[in-house]
């Protein structure tokens, strides 16, 4: 169910830890790049090569916030919205993700090109508010820059 | 003060490894493996050296615990997790300086005993794995890691563990749990990990900033290292500021900086020249201080004095515009969504405590409600496994005692004056 070259990604993870429950997570994040996000077959699949059980694959993956247990949109926002953050108005743009893109929190545009996740602190307190989309930071965000940087996923 | 952690970020390719040496990158580890381990762990515990991850325990005295206990192997696990809202403190040392934290851990690694090290980083980090990745690599190639470092008998091998978000996992014994494959929920303690950690063999657990200080301790002897900041807290420090401050950023000064000057001075004073309102000194989990609390150094034992904590060296600045029940509530909703579940106290308080503070902030809060914040907060207080419920619970005290008036309005106009 995996490429080729992810298999042997996961061999190689296996070898830099004592145990193959320690490739657990970094399994998950192969897996999720894999498919874009974690199905019950993409879980199944991982408890087989690390050899433990399903239930506790399920277990550890819900545990974790970055691992998406639903799938997602083609592109992830992840915006902040905790102190630092909000005292500078994060909370104004997630009213304005659903008004303008009618994008809730947890949810997804309805052409599925972006999810909207809200988050506790990505660390760019320093340009808040700020946000991750896919694995690109932007901080200083007002509501026109917002629209300026999705325009460029589109 | 010349800086050590931050030393030469502005150069663009400052993650380089070449770069690096340049400046006298690399040298300490040489002259590391010239000493003996047991003398390396002597000159951390004579430099003074407090963990920088919160906590402040004395990093020499970990390092002797860990390195007197016989088992084998034994870990050194670098705590990238910093999850703590308002800090960013280490981001500068890992996409920037790299080869810093590198260097701190194989002088670390060998003078625990240590063979095998991981970096546990934040999983929104993602520019920061690449660029450890690429410095390890580096590292490996020029020999300062391996299994026969500089050709001196010394192997060290070293992983960077991404993390998935959880912000428990920047408690040592929950990372210890994440690293080995689990969900991040604290262990009980005593056995304490330097004598059974991860994979139940002694580990060390140190904070990004604590072993990138290694290296300058090793280079400069720690006579003159402790010269540096104050003298029951010494070494620099990176401290960050966000909020309403004109030059929010990370800023290494020595430990100890006044609180006022590192916002006036350095952060260039409050947006705007409005009036500052309150300060959140270390995190969003250390109790929060009122403007007249400022004149005071920020290291370990002088704010535990003023009332509040170092932390992770995070402050928050708020000025007049902005609601305190409003910054509560938020900070709670924060502490109920990381609570690991383990214990009562806090997986029902941090809950509970959220939906009175919602009910305030939303002007539906009825009379006894700050009562009964008070107490569910005492009722947490000092009876949870880890310091995530201690955080939760001192955030609302400190709120309650600093603005309860702002409390008291909510409830009876059922609105907010500040913010409508
Ligand atoms: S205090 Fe909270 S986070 Fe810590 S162990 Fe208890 S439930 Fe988990
Ligand atoms: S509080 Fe938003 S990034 Fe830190």
């Amino acid at each position: 169910m995996f490429s080729e070259s992810a298999i042997k990604e996961l061999d190689e993870i296996r070898a830099r830890y004592p145990t193959s429950r320690a490739a657990l997570l970094p399994a998950l994040y192969v897996a999720q790049r894999e498919s874009g996000w974690l199905s019950p077959d993409a879980m199944e699949y991982v408890a087989q090569v690390l050899n433990m059980p399903k239930a506790v694959v399920r277990g550890v993956a819900s545990f974790y916030a970055m691992y998406k247990c639903r799938p997602m949109g083609r592109h992830l926002i992840q915006l902040c919205t905790n102190v630092s953050c909000m005292i500078l108005g994060a909370e104004r743009l997630v009213d304005f993700l659903k008004n303008k893109y009618g994008l809730e929190e947890g949810g997804t545009t309805s052409d599925g090109m972006f999810s909207l996740v809200i988050m506790e602190c990505i660390g760019g307190c320093d340009v808040a508010p700020s946000m991750l989309v896919d694995s690109d930071y932007y901080g200083n965000l007002s509501e026109e820059r917002i629209v300026e940087i999705l325009e460029r996923y589109k | 003060m010349e800086k050590v952690l931050l030393k030469n970020i502005e150069n663009p390719n400052s993650h380089e490894i070449n770069e690096y040496e340049k400046i006298g990158g690399y040298r300490s580890i040489r002259k590391a493996l010239e000493m003996q381990p047991k003398k390396i762990i002597e000159e951390v515990k004579k430099s003074g050296l407090k963990g920088r991850g919160g906590a402040g325990f004395p990093t020499g005295m970990k390092w002797a615990f860990a390195s007197a206990d016989p088992k084998f192997p034994k870990y050194l696990l670098c705590n990238a997790d910093e999850g703590e809202p308002g800090t960013f403190k280490d981001r500068p040392i890992l996409e920037k300086n790299p080869h810093l934290l590198i260097e701190g851990m194989v002088i670390s690694g060998y003078a625990l005993g240590a063979q095998y090290g991981y970096i546990y980083l934040r999983g929104e980090y993602p520019d920061a794995k690449d660029i450890l990745n690429r410095a390890i690599k580096q590292a490996y190639n020029k020999n300062y890691l391996g299994d026969n470092i500089l050709g001196r008998g010394i192997k060290f091998h070293l992983v960077v563990h991404q993390g998935a978000g959880a912000y428990i996992c920047g408690e040592e014994t929950a990372l210890i749990e994440s690293l080995e494959g689990k969900r991040g929920q604290p262990r009980i303690k005593p056995p304490f990990p330097v004598n059974v950690g991860a994979w139940a063999m002694p580990t060390i657990v140190n904070n990004v900033e604590t072993l990138s200080n290694i290296p300058f301790i090793i280079e400069v002897g720690s006579d003159a290292y402790s010269k540096i900041g104050s003298p029951e807290c010494p070494g620099p420090k990176i401290y960050c500021i966000s909020g309403h401050v004109e030059r929010p950023g990370v800023y290494e000064l020595p430990m100890g900086t006044r609180l006022r000057d590192l916002i006036y001075t350095h952060a260039g004073g409050i947006k705007g020249g409005r009036k500052l309102k309150a300060v959140i000194p270390g995190g969003i989990s250390t109790p929060v201080l009122p403007p007249d609390a400022i004149d005071c150094a920020m290291d370990f034992v002088a704010m535990s004095k003023a009332g509040s904590m170092l932390g992770s060296g995070a402050v928050i600045v708020m000025d007049e515009s902005v609601c305190m029940v409003k910054v509560c509530y938020r900070a709670l909703k924060f502490f109920e969504h990381e609570s690991c579940g383990k214990c009562t106290p806090c997986r029902d308080g941090t809950g509970w405590l959220r939906k009175i503070l919602g009910r305030i902030e939303q002007g539906e809060g009825v009379d006894g409600d700050i009562e009964l914040l008070l107490d569910v907060s005492n009722n947490i207080l000092g009876k949870t496994f880890c310091p995530l419920g201690d955080g939760a619970a001192s955030v609302v005290i400190s709120m309650v005692k600093h603005f309860r008036s702002e409390f008291e309005e909510h409830i009876k106009n059922a609105k907010c004056k500040i913010q409508n």
